[in-house]
C-alpha cells in the first residue's frame, strides 16, 4: 500500500500523476538525460541509470529501465543483468566501465568522485560532457529512486509487464509517453 | 578544481547549469515547483521547503547546497538564522510546529534510503495534521536534494567557504524563485 493516496498506477507513475507540477520537470529531466543528444548512446545511458537504481535496490526503477536498455539493446536481457551483477567483467567498452565506476561513486555521495577516476574515464575516451552526464544520471536517480520508495509506491513482480512498458518508453520516450494524453487507469505499466 | 571544464567563477550548482542548459531548465523548474510556488503563507511554506532542503543538503554535507538554501530559509524567516541552525543539529528541539518535526524525520529517512519511510512516520505526520501533498513534496524534496547534493560535489564544483557569499543568494532565490527571467 503507498503510504499516500496514488492513483493505481505502477512505480512513479503513481506520484507523477497525482502531481502534474513536479511530474513535468522529471520527465523533462530524463528525457534530455537519457534520449536526448548525446554521444553516449541510449542503451549505456539506460545501463547506468538501471545500475545505480540497482545499488539503490529500487525494483521499480531498475525493472523498468533495464527493460528500457534491453529494448536498445534489441532484447538482449543478459548484458542488463550482467552490468548489474557485475559491470567489469560485463561486455561493454572500457569507456563505459569507467563511467560505471563513477556512477556507483556518486551513488554512495559525490565526494566519492575522485580525480583518478575523472582521469581513468578521460583516458578512455570520454568527454567532459560524458562525465558530466553520467555524475548527472547517477544523482537524478537517487534521486528517481527514493521518490518511488519513499512513497511506498505499488512495484509490480511481473517482468513481462516491464517488457511491454520498456519497449514503449525506448520507442516513444518520456515526455511523450508519461505528458501526453494520460493511460486509463490500471492499463500496462 | 572542478572534476571537468565549467564555467569559472560560477559557484555551485551555477556553473553545472551553466555547463550544460538542458538539463538546467528542468532541475530549475523542479526546484520553482517544490520550493518556490507555495509562497510565504501556505502551511508548509517556503520557508518551511527550504528549511528541509538545507536539512538534507546538511546531513549529505553538501556545502553550497546547505548554505545556499539556508540562507534563503534565514530571509524567509526574517532574518533570524538560529532556526536554521537548531533544525540542522537537532530538529525535535528546535522552534518548529510537531507537523513540521514529523516532516523532517521523513525528510531524514529519505535522504539514507527511500525505503527507510515506515508506515509509523507518515502515521505521525497525518496525526500531525500533514496531508498527502505534504507528504508527497516532503519525501520529493529530500529526494531531489539527494540528486542536487550529489550533483554538486560529484563535479567537485567551486563552493565558497564566506558565508556572506551565500546571503545574496539566499535573498534572490526566497524572493524571485529558481526560474531565471526570459531574455528580452
Amino acid at each position: 500500500m503507498p503510504h499516500i493516496d496514488l492513483p493505481n498506477l505502477p512505480g512513479i507513475r503513481g506520484p507523477m500523476s497525482f502531481r502534474p507540477e513536479t511530474a513535468r520537470p522529471l520527465n523533462q529531466l530524463a528525457e534530455v538525460l537519457l534520449r536526448g543528444e548525446s554521444t553516449l548512446s541510449r542503451a549505456d545511458r539506460e545501463l547506468i541509470a538501471t545500475y545505480v537504481s540497482s545499488q539503490n535496490n529500487c525494483h521499480y526503477c531498475q525493472s523498468i529501465h533495464g527493460a528500457i536498455a534491453a529494448a536498445h539493446l534489441g532484447g538482449d536481457e543478459e548484458l542488463v543483468r550482467a552490468v548489474k551483477a557485475d559491470f567489469e567483467n560485463a561486455t561493454v567498452t572500457p569507456k563505459i566501465k569507467s563511467l560505471l565506476t563513477i556512477a556507483g561513486k556518486v551513488q554512495k555521495g559525490g565526494k566519492n568522485v575522485l580525480e583518478e577516476d575523472i582521469q581513468a574515464a578521460r583516458k578512455e575516451g570520454a568527454t567532459d560532457l560524458e562525465i558530466h552526464d553520467t555524475v548527472l544520471i547517477a544523482a537524478a536517480f537517487c534521486m528517481f529512486n527514493r521518490y518511488v520508495d519513499g512513497l511506498g509506491t505499488w512495484q509490480p513482480q511481473d517482468e513481462a509487464m516491464y517488457r511491454d512498458r520498456g519497449k514503449m518508453v525506448a520507442e516513444k520516450g518520456y515526455v511523450a509517453l508519461n505528458l501526453g494524453t494520460p493511460a486509463p487507469i490500471g492499463q500496462g505499466v | 578544481m572542478p572534476h571537468i571544464q565549467l564555467p569559472e567563477n560560477l559557484p555551485g550548482i551555477s556553473a553545472g547549469f551553466a555547463f550544460r542548459p538542458e538539463t538546467a531548465a528542468p532541475m530549475r523548474a523542479l526546484a520553482h515547483a517544490l520550493l518556490y510556488t507555495a509562497g510565504r503563507e501556505t502551511d508548509l511554506s517556503s520557508r518551511d521547503r527550504e528549511l528541509i532542503a538545507a536539512f538534507v543538503s546538511s546531513r549529505n554535507e553538501c556545502r553550497f547546497c546547505k548554505m545556499s538554501h539556508g540562507a534563503a530559509a534565514t530571509h524567509l524567516n526574517g532574518g533570524d538564522s538560529s532556526l536554521l541552525a537548531a533544525v540542522c543539529s537537532d530538529f525535535q528541539n528546535a522552534d518548529v510546529s510537531a507537523k513540521m518535526k514529523a516532516l523532517l524525520a521523513i525528510a531524514a529517512a529519505v535522504q539514507i534510503d527511500g525505503k527507510n519511510v515506515t508506515t509509523e512516520l507518515v502515521a505521525k505526520a497525518r496525526e500531525e495534521g500533514a496531508s498527502d501533498l505534504e507528504i508527497h513534496d516532503t519525501v520529493l524534496i529530500a529526494a531531489a536534494f539527494s540528486m542536487y547534493n550529489r550533483y554538486v560535489d560529484g563535479l567537485a564544483t567551486m563552493q565558497p567557504q564566506d558565508e556572506n557569499a551565500y546571503r545574496e543568494m539566499g535573498v534572490r532565490l526566497a524572493e524571485n524563485g529558481y526560474i531565471p527571467p526570459a531574455k528580452p
